[in-house]
């Protein structure tokens, strides 16, 4: 069991709480614990996510000098509520032309993939809901499925815009998901484990050159995975940019071309649903890449700082709830929502800066420069990996 | 391993259920509803009339790119366990999965090569045909001096090939 989750329901204490403990101590209550993890979890998604629209249409208009969504609350921070309240009472327009079960299908697809991608990601020390061995390849397992709400509901949309949107999205999140697997591959051939807590352990644990490892502050940056692979990181976020259909590589939903692409066709609560899902893949991409390339929750020592206070603690007050631990794991989380924010600033950047490519130029890069450069590198790894070892 | 298995499970479920809620419970209760017209069933095309449906035959271009996908990412699938054992194994792992490899990079070098990965192929279904950066060179003179005519100048496949 999770050590966070162990110090909260294993301490021995009297009165209301000693309740609480047995009954998620006990081996067939273990679903309970499960759905107290997913509801805490579940429920901050889309509290993300609509902040992050608002930062996205706050951010376009500071880049293109203009004011942006203003009225709603503090700086319009409410606007994506009022967004959500104006989704729910829109009329729910079913067209009489679609295929009814897949259309229906699709937006829960584009739901449910990112979400359970977001269990996976470990968001500090203690703090991953699904500690898996194979972390990865479910992560790559989900967030592939997400390919199906955009093709399945551009067809079953039976319209011309949406049908093009839709093949547009298969062909190319299938073109950069094998570039994106590749560099990601290589991170998992030098760390030697597919779980993601040891890979970002693996670029804290001081820089080894040569048989000396260095613990210095320069030693600490340079042993993130950003450094030790600089290729396979750049490849991994041009592909992550292709994946989540963001720009430069929004073909799908081009609405110069193809009016809302592979969306036209839905409306109010099933529109938003697809919302949700876009920008909760955005933030799967991100943390992916953070756990992988940018050091997860560590910050160069930042998130040792307290561990000493928690030893302190437990070892003063046994059979009490360690508090220290919880103050432990927001700190955690902390750094990696600061790194998540960077992150998802840089997405919101790269739109509003860079124009769309031509959808012949986006396949010749995926086949004819990013696959090529992703299997050298991975070859290169490899090679360096079995030289050392 | 096996609660953080049923947490998957739960958030599967968690999600199905907050599509459900969403999609479905809290939006017929609150909204009115829908009186469907002809225009409102109808296909959204920019106010223009429909003319026909979407459900036709539909020349997807990249179809031997699906093939090639499904190869190479069940290549990257069985080189993610590969990756794990490949620091104890050394170098009789690093062969192994370098043939394997090799050949698919050769399938790649000759897909490649056959234009399947170009939006017009050099061969196949689409002569008489030109690859886009030499249609752009043939149109781009042209377009300066008088409209082009409404075939580009084709570039023969064999000169290429």
């Amino acid at each position: 069991m999770n050590p966070l989750l162990a110090q909260l329901t294993a301490a021995e204490t009297d009165g209301w709480w000693a309740g609480f403990q047995a009954f998620f101590v006990a081996p067939e209550n273990a679903w309970a614990v499960s759905l107290l993890l997913v509801l805490i979890v579940g429920k901050t998604i889309p509290g993300m996510v609509s902040l992050l629209v608002w930062v996205e249409r706050r951010g376009a208009a500071l880049l293109q000098d203009r004011l942006g969504p203003n009225r709603v609350g503090p700086f319009g921070i409410l606007q994506s509520i009022a967004d959500l309240v104006k989704f729910i009472f829109k009329e729910d327009v079913l067209p009489g032309h679609v295929n009814k079960p897949i259309f229906l299908l699709a937006p829960a697809l584009a739901v449910i993939p990112p979400l359970v991608v977001l269990s996976f990601i470990p968001w500090g020390a203690n703090v991953a809901i699904a500690d898996v061995d194979t972390g990865i390849l479910a992560c790559f397992a989900f967030s592939s499925l997400h390919v199906y709400s955009v093709s399945l509901g551009g067809w079953a949309s039976n319209s011309k815009y949406p049908l093009l949107g839709g093949v547009r999205a298969a062909a190319q999140m299938i073109s950069y998901e094998i570039a994106l697997g590749l560099s990601a591959l290589s991170v998992f051939v030098i760390a030697g484990t597919l779980r993601l807590h040891d890979v970002v352990m693996f670029q804290t644990d001081g820089l080894t050159i040569a048989g000396t490892t260095y613990d210095a502050l320069w030693a600490r940056i340079l042993d993130w995975n950003l450094f030790k692979q600089p290729l396979g990181a750049i490849i991994f976020l041009i592909a992550g940019f292709a994946e989540t259909n963001r720009h430069p590589f929004d073909m799908p939903e081009a609405e110069s071309e193809l009016a809302a692409g592979y969306h036209t066709e839905f409306s109010s609560m099933k529109f938003a649903l697809f919302f949700l899902g876009e920008y909760a893949a955005m933030i799967v991409m991100s943390s992916l890449f953070i756990v992988m390339y940018l050091g997860g929750w560590t910050f160069f020592g930042v998130e040792n700082l307290l561990t000493d206070w928690v030893a302190e603690y437990g070892a003063a007050n046994p059979g009490w709830i360690n508090w220290p631990l919880i103050v432990e794991a927001h700190l955690h989380v902390g750094i990696f929502l600061g790194k998540l924010a960077f992150l998802l600033w840089f997405f919101i950047w790269v739109r509003w800066s860079l124009p769309r490519f031509r959808y012949d130029q986006l396949m010749s890069i995926g086949w004819k420069r990013l696959l090529p450069a992703s299997l050298l590198w991975f070859a290169l790894t490899a090679v360096g990996v079995a030289l050392v070892r | 391993m096996q609660q953080d298995f049923l947490t998957i499970l739960m958030f599967m479920l968690f999600g199905a259920a907050f599509v459900v809620l969403n999609m479905v419970a809290i939006g017929r209760l609150l909204r009115s509803k829908t009186k469907y017209t002809a225009q409102k069933s109808a296909t959204y095309e920019c106010g223009e009339p429909t003319f026909g449906g979407a459900f036709i035959r539909f020349d997807i271009r990249f179809y031997v790119i699906c093939l090639v996908f499904v190869i190479f990412d069940v290549e990257v699938l069985f080189l993610f366990p590969w990756a794990v054992v490949l620091k104890p194994l050394g170098w009789l792992a690093f062969i192994e999965a370098f043939v394997f490899v090799a050949v698919l990079a050769v399938g790649l070098a000759y897909v490649w090569r056959k234009g399947d990965v170009d939006w017009i192929p050099l061969h196949g279904h689409q002569a008489p045909g030109a690859r886009l950066s030499e249609m752009d060179a043939v149109a781009a003179p042209s377009s300066a001096v008088t409209a082009p005519s409404s075939n580009p100048a084709p570039v023969t496949a064999a000169a290429d090939g």
